[in-house]
């Protein structure tokens, strides 16, 4: 399924028991916001998640795969302690990649309006490689649900 | 990849298959699982037998399936000097497992006041994403849930004394080291206790009905007594708390595997010598999720028979409540076996994999030595489950090993495409079972169809040998996180 609003490709036959997709975006920043975009696709219809509370999150690692998995670990973590799904993303990663400031913004889970799908446990290294070709960055991404 | 037929059910994937196989793969399945299986479960397999330490063979059980790092249904065993211990080989759900409560209670009485019980249960059982449990912890309270495992319960008013000693290591994995444990996943899992989650967990009410070739003697021995009693079958793991612990380790696990000097094919097999400073870190940290994960399925047991109980108007002791066993499929444990003819002690790993030891092996409770471990095989929730025992023969070949589940053929995806989670509901009350769900789409994900035969997978590891069919168990209610 390619979903044109968003900035990610959902396989939907890849793995059996998994959540699968490839991001892509004109800067590493936009790519991020499409991962965690994606993240929270799988759990929910983010288009009924109001930004109404925002979190701020900073980040390092030593190289900018690294980066993204640590910040969509973030999301999850910050999902289950805070009860929160969160639906919209402002990102700034630094341009070597190691280093990113971000805001995320949702609201409390709410059985009552929010469209329950499934829940992610976490996002996993496999074949996820951030590569950048004719100015556009994209990776493949696969979450344990 | 060349698979080879090495004996009935019994495939091998030799040394020359990859560079850098240190052991032959070995799957079990039969012709028709075997064609069944996609190719990233030969690739995955044979990614596990290139890692240090491993002994004899990398497993996969006939319910195999391509999962990250190991396969789903991964077995492999790894020397305490010279092996790795790997997040990637226990999976993000740490100590995943199924359990099994009996009763005396039969359909008739129970189909009446079913709905009424659902209820109940779905009121009483938190489930789905973002749900607390009613257990409340301070840190200190929860790091005595992570130390001690089942025995927290009992002192706390959650277990029955015969609850314990009816779980696989009597609920407790030695070793829990609450300082291996990051403050992230002591803030994850603090308030999830008693909470069934998401995904494949459910809680299940049976029914039991024999197959010709069932084991009634064993059956009744563990208590399963005729077709149409009443079980209740629980499938969930450690939540939030070892889905952090996994998320840690293996990002830590990046630099240790450079100072060791460790290469590995897939970046999920992160590991860390058994003997490292490292790896003796998230052994004490996986110990903690692990008995996080025996709590969790103990206190939703508790909240269950307090939900019979309102319902029946019955003590649980009266309606014979009693746990039958509780099993992990998702582990690493130290155990001994015979290598090269020396009782050698090794680390085995079983990521979708269940412990199946033979009668007499003296880690079994007194009350098993005769029969052998209870082996708890949860099926689709329109299928049905098995309660297996296991044996000799499984600790000869397999490390103590089993299967887990049915096993999926059906991406996630593709099982929504079929059908919609309120017309399987429909579908599912017309053929008798009820469910409860905290989400329409998570329950068309795990309709029947999108996983293996249960009945074939379950025929394959009795034929073989490595476990025994003992009971079988059809739903008529479900509860899906």
């Amino acid at each position: 399924m390619i979903d044109k609003k968003y900035r990610f490709t959902i396989f939907e036959d890849f793995a059996t028991a998994d959540f699968v997709f490839d991001a892509f975006g004109e800067t590493l920043s936009d790519l991020f916001v499409a991962c965690a975009e994606a993240c929270f696709f799988a759990m929910t219809d983010i288009d009924k998640v109001s930004p109404r509370h925002e979190l701020d999150i900073e980040l390092g690692e030593e190289n900018r795969d690294e980066l993204l998995v640590a910040f969509i670990s973030e999301l999850i973590y910050l999902k289950d302690v805070e009860k929160m799904f969160f639906s919209k993303f402002n990102v700034d990663v630094s341009p070597d990649g190691r280093t990113l400031c971000a805001v995320a913004g949702g609201e409390h889970i709410d059985y009552n309006k929010h469209v329950i799908k499934t829940d992610v446990k976490a996002i996993t290294h496999h074949d996820l490689r951030i590569k950048e070709e004719n100015k556009v960055f994209a990776t493949r991404v696969i979450l344990d649900l | 990849m060349d698979k080879k037929k090495v004996a009935e059910y019994i495939w091998e994937i030799p040394l020359d298959q990859k560079p850098g196989m240190r052991v032959p793969a070995r799957i079990i399945a039969s012709d028709a699982l075997m064609q069944q299986m996609d190719e990233g479960v030969f690739n995955q397999v044979t990614n596990v037998a290139c890692l240090p330490g491993i002994r004899q063979y990398a497993w996969c059980m006939p319910d195999g399936h391509w999962g990250y790092g190991f396969p789903i249904g991964g077995v492999a065993a790894f020397d305490m000097e010279e092996g790795i211990i790997s997040p990637g080989g226990i999976g993000f759900d740490i100590n995943c497992g199924v359990r099994l409560v009996r009763t005396d209670l039969t359909v008739e009485e129970v189909r009446p006041k079913l709905n009424l019980l659902l209820d109940a249960l779905f009121r009483n059982v938190p489930a789905g994403v973002g749900k607390s449990g009613f257990v409340n912890l301070n840190r200190k309270g929860f790091e005595d849930v992570i130390t001690h495992g089942a025995s927290w319960c009992h002192q706390n008013g959650y277990a029955w004394e015969s609850d314990v000693e009816r779980i696989e290591q009597r609920g407790c994995l030695p070793g829990a080291d609450p300082s291996a444990v990051s403050d992230k996943a002591f803030k994850r899992g603090i308030d999830q206790v008693g909470t069934l989650g998401s995904g494949n967990h459910y809680l299940e009410i049976q029914v039991v009905a024999f197959d010709d070739d069932c084991d009634r003697e064993t059956a009744e021995k563990l208590g399963i007594l005729r077709d149409g009693q009443i079980t209740i079958m629980i499938h969930c793991g450690s939540r939030g708390f070892g889905h952090q612990i996994g998320t840690d380790y293996l990002q830590s696990f990046g630099p240790a595997m450079r100072k060791y000097g460790i290469v590995t094919n897939d970046r999920e097999l992160a590991c860390a010598p058994i003997s490292s400073p490292e790896g003796k870190k998230y052994f004490g940290a996986m110990a903690c999720a692990a008995n996080a994960a025996f709590v969790n399925r103990q206190v939703i047991t508790h909240n269950v028979r307090q939900s019979f109980e309102r319902v029946f108007g019955q003590q649980p002791e009266r309606l014979g409540m009693q746990l039958v066993y509780d099993v992990a499929h998702n582990i690493a444990k130290v155990e001994t076996y015979q290598i090269n003819g020396k009782p050698t002690k090794l680390l085995i790993h079983r990521k979708g994999a269940t412990r199946a030891f033979g009668p007499e092996n003296p880690a079994l409770s007194d009350i098993f030595r005769q029969i052998g471990q209870p082996v708890l095989v949860g099926g689709s929730m329109q299928t049905g489950s098995y309660l297996l025992v296991g044996t000799k023969k499984a600790e000869e070949l397999t490390f103590g090993s089993t299967l887990h589940g049915a096993g999926r053929v059906m991406s996630r995806s593709a099982a929504k495409r079929q059908v919609r989670g309120s017309d399987l509901q429909q579908q599912m009350e017309k053929e008798g079972i009820l469910v409860r769900t905290a989400s329409f789409a998570g329950l068309a994900e795990e309709a029947g169809f999108a996983y293996k035969n249960i009945s074939e997978v379950i025929d394959v590891v009795h034929k073989v040998g490595i476990s025994r069919k003992v009971a079988r168990f059809l739903p008529i209610a479900n509860i899906k996180g």
